[in-house]
């Protein structure tokens, strides 16, 4: 009895997941293979297809754009977070949290105010004299882009913070009593032993811009069609299931992918490791 | 340990955090107007928006599910997870190492792609009324939190403790309940209430799974902005950012807001 403790009491999470989600996934996935076109016809139609390769390049065009700009601005404002002292420090990791505990509506939704034709950006520039008639800022790639890099640098400054405290103060100290000067220990010693951990956050970026839909949908909408934007046409406004399902495979197999062809850069990347 | 930081960093840094905060700001102040359409700063303040928010009964409603919805599918994970949690680090030994990435599946697994599949399979494919596959969706969208929280709980609590117990003659669901539980208590009100927010804000699985008359708070946002660009949204943002608040209170006090970085 006592062998199989551990077994009994992780069956009914267990089960959970394995009923609720590896099965229904599955059956996702196999309906794209057993269409009567042939196992891969629905893949070659999603490739053959101008409009779907488009929204793809862009779905990955959008999701590197978030990416890199969430790394830049989140590791920078994290290194200065992490040398702030005291109580200041508390209150920019509050500042950072609570957006992310935000939900994704409300954070999207602010955008829609801030750029929309009459919003508070275009009023303001008509009103500084800037312009007479009103910038077309929504259902823009731009603004789908601005609105997911806020959405992801809180977590990307999160996670950095957590990496650059990971690092010894030993090393950092030794570097500079050594007669490196404040830069070379960042370009030096900080950022290689950050790396890793720069990794894990990017790809948590990338895959969470690449399954996006809320804020593809109230800021792209029709015009900046993303991937998760397309899955849902296709799914309830077309009643299309095979092309959905197959735009959900290939969602599943490029963030699966990605996860770990990264984590294993991330791994080898590792300096402490070595 | 504080050196100095380059002015422009610093410079960035504020920035950033404006970046940050304006947006809300921005929503807070425009839920205040006393106008008919968006505007900031508020013109003139009403509470009006707030009183439009339970006036209509789509709201009202809504509101009423997504908080039952959480309730149901966050007990139902801390029940399955918190056992599957403490398997895994009591009998790790007897455990394959598959079974943590298990319950880390749903977070790799797009929520759109889950709640796809949830529509097709449990709701088209079995008939499963919106609201049991509502519950299942999130109940899986919330399960990792729970097994994580309560993993990083276990991982502090010394399980000899548990084991003294039993020496002494107590039976282990009695051991579970009055010494292991105790101990990770807070990590429990963690979990849960991360798990709640996590349910109330969640869209991409809930999308697919709402249907005619039963609908989520977020999904009832996105339709309503569809139609409507009046305050009442913002009012709604700024009820949603007060839940956010009490959540950062209950976590600051049990994990610590540094537990959301790791």
């Amino acid at each position: 009895m006592k062998k199989f403790a551990g077994w009994t009491l992780s069956t009914p999470a267990t089960l959970v997941v394995v009923a609720f989600l590896i099965l229904p996934v599955a059956a996702t996935f196999w309906t794209t293979f057993s269409t009567p076109n042939g196992p891969l016809a629905p893949y070659f139609a999603f490739f053959n297809s101008n409009l779907r390769r488009t929204v793809l390049l862009r779905t990955i065009n959008v999701s590197l754009a978030t990416t890199a700009i969430s790394l830049v601005i989140g590791f920078l404002t994290a290194y200065v977070i992490s040398r702030t002292p005291g109580w200041l420090k508390s209150i920019l990791i509050i500042a950072a949290v609570f957006p992310l505990l935000t939900g994704v509506v409300v954070r999207s939704f602010a955008w829609l105010i801030i750029l929309g034709r009459n919003g508070i950006l275009n009023t303001s520039l008509i009103s500084l004299g800037i312009t007479d008639t009103p910038f077309q800022m929504l259902y823009t790639q731009g603004s789908v882009i601005v609105a997911m890099v806020y959405l992801f640098v809180p977590l990307m400054i999160l996670t950095c913070v957590g990496v650059l405290e990971s690092i010894p103060d030993d090393l950092i100290q030794a570097s500079s009593s050594l007669g490196a000067s404040p830069t070379a220990t960042f370009l030096q010693v900080i950022l290689p032993l950050a790396t890793p951990g720069l990794i894990v956050g990017a790809v948590l970026v990338f895959t969470g811009s690449f399954t996006a839909y809320a804020t593809p949908q109230l800021l792209g909408g029709e015009q900046v069609m993303m991937m998760g934007t397309l899955m849902y046409q296709q799914a309830m406004v077309v009643f299309d299931w095979v092309s959905a399902s197959t735009i959900a495979a290939i969602m599943v197999v490029f963030t699966i992918a990605i996860v770990l062809v990264m984590t294993r850069v991330a791994r080898r990347l590792n300096p402490m490791a070595v | 340990m504080t050196r100095p930081v380059h002015p422009l960093l610093i410079a960035l840094t504020v920035l950033v955090f404006i970046f940050l905060v304006g947006p809300l700001v921005i929503v807070v102040g425009s839920a205040l107007s006393d106008t008919t359409y968006l505007t900031f700063p508020p013109q003139g303040l009403s509470l009006r928006w707030f009183e439009n928010i339970f006036a209509i009964a789509a709201f009202r409603r809504t509101i009423i599910t997504s908080l039952q919805i959480a309730f149901i599918s966050t007990a139902i994970a801390l029940v399955i997870g918190i056992p599957a949690a403490y398997a895994l680090n009591r009998h790790r030994i007897q455990l394959p190492a598959w079974l943590s990435t298990l319950f880390v599946l749903p977070v790799l697994v797009p929520e759109l792609v889950l709640g796809f599949s949830l529509l097709k399979s449990v709701a088209t494919g079995f008939q499963v009324p919106i609201f049991p596959a509502l519950i299942i969706g999130h109940t899986l969208l919330v399960l990792p939190y729970v097994v994580r929280v309560i993993s990083a709980s276990l991982a502090n609590f010394d399980f000899a403790a548990e084991e003294a117990a039993v020496s002494l003659g107590s039976p282990p669901l009695k051991t579970f309940f009055t010494i292991v539980l105790p101990n990770v208590r807070s990590g429990v009100i963690a979990a849960f209430i991360l798990c709640f927010i996590t349910s109330i804000n969640d869209v991409s699985i809930s999308i697919f799974l709402t249907g005619p008359g039963i609908s989520t708070l977020p999904i009832q946002i996105l339709a309503h902005v569809e139609q409507f660009f009046d305050p009442t949204i913002a009012s709604v943002s700024v009820l949603l950012m007060a839940l956010t608040v009490a959540v950062m209170a209950v976590v600051e006090r049990t994990l610590g807001l540094t537990f959301l970085a790791k």
